[in-house]
């Protein structure tokens, strides 16, 4: 069965597994999520279950969405996304979805917006090599060559410095080392994309 | 708040049975080890000369000679592979972490009693 999840990273720590050995872990924070609407094929085009996760303050919610809320009994939620994975029909529109979906060692895919790093050059943004740093170089943290004399026009896709970071990015395979539904904790072992307090989805790994 | 939350799953690991003790005194540790089926349990004895870090990625390093070498090994606080940790005797030291022991003579690297 597919299933998937809303949760804010809170940070890292370490536990021990069961062999005594310490493990670095994520613990991410999932309040129960409720499903706000299911979308079909018939309807929409395609099949998937829309989430709500976190309240926020009535007052900051625009009236369409107000309606959109008391459809699923719901108050108002702070982030909404869908998950699209095959086999989610058994949702329930209103139904709560807490950490219990996932037990201990399951397989999961982890979704989150990295880190911003701001402008960077070639060397940090496309693992670019530098060049000596002594013995007469003038060659340092440059870009180096722009490509061939001949098109008299730089290629399209040439790595350029700019903006790095702050994108999507899915850790497929992570473990789930434990579930806590007292404290709607998920540990998962490893790191997870972006900075604490940052949204993240886990979803059921796709390639397990 | 995260911190607390951090904190608060933490808790579970950490380790109730464990004496207090500080650099400088001497400690002895015993170490649960597998060998195919069976355990055994292999002494580790010598002088603790820092505790780092907090919570439960907590270590101490423990420091001995063995055959006129000096050796160290350093263990976590709240680690399951160790069945108990022992407290011999009490050092009156000055600092937190002793590493100026190691360029010391054996004579001269005496600590005094705590009394």
């Amino acid at each position: 069965m597919a299933k998937g999840i809303l949760g804010r990273k809170v940070g890292m720590t370490q536990v021990f597994d069961e062999f005594g050995k310490m493990i670095p872990v994520t613990v991410i924070s999932v309040e129960p999520n409720v499903v706000l609407q299911k979308k079909t094929i018939e309807t929409d085009g395609y099949s998937a279950v829309q989430l709500g996760f976190m309240d926020k303050r009535a007052n900051l919610v625009k009236k369409p969405m107000t309606g959109h809320f008391a459809k699923s009994g719901t108050t108002p939620k702070r982030y909404i996304k869908e998950i699209r994975l095959s086999g989610m029909e058994e949702y329930e529109v209103g139904q709560e979805v807490d950490c219990n979906i996932f037990t201990a060692g399951d397989y999961v895919d982890v979704t989150g917006t990295s880190k911003g790093k701001g402008y960077q050059g070639n060397i940090k943004r496309h693992n670019q090599k530098t060049g000596f740093k002594t013995h007469g170089s003038k060659y340092h943290r440059g870009v180096g060559s722009m490509g061939i004399i001949a098109p008299n026009h730089i290629r399209k896709g040439k790595n350029m410095p700019g903006r790095m970071g702050h994108e999507t990015v899915t850790i497929q395979n992570l473990v789930v080392v434990r579930t806590d539904r007292e404290k709607n904790v998920l540990l998962i072992r490893g790191n997870v994309p972006g900075p604490n307090r940052s949204l993240v989805i886990v979803r059921n790994a796709i390639k397990k | 708040m995260s911190q607390q939350l951090i904190k608060d799953v933490t808790q579970d690991y950490l380790r109730k049975d464990i004496p207090e003790f500080r650099p400088g005194d001497t400690v002895v540790v015993s170490i649960k080890i597998k060998e195919g089926n069976r355990e055994r349990i292999q002494v580790f004895e010598g002088l603790c000369i820092k505790r780092q870090n907090g919570g439960v990625g907590e270590t101490y390093t423990v420091r001995k000679i063995s055959y006129g070498v000096g050796v160290e090994k350093t263990f976590l606080v709240n680690s399951p592979v160790v069945d108990k940790i022992e407290v011999k005797r009490r050092g009156k030291v000055r600092r937190a972490h002793l590493g100026y022991i190691r360029g010391l003579s054996a004579k001269a690297s005496r600590i005094k009693e705590k009394r």
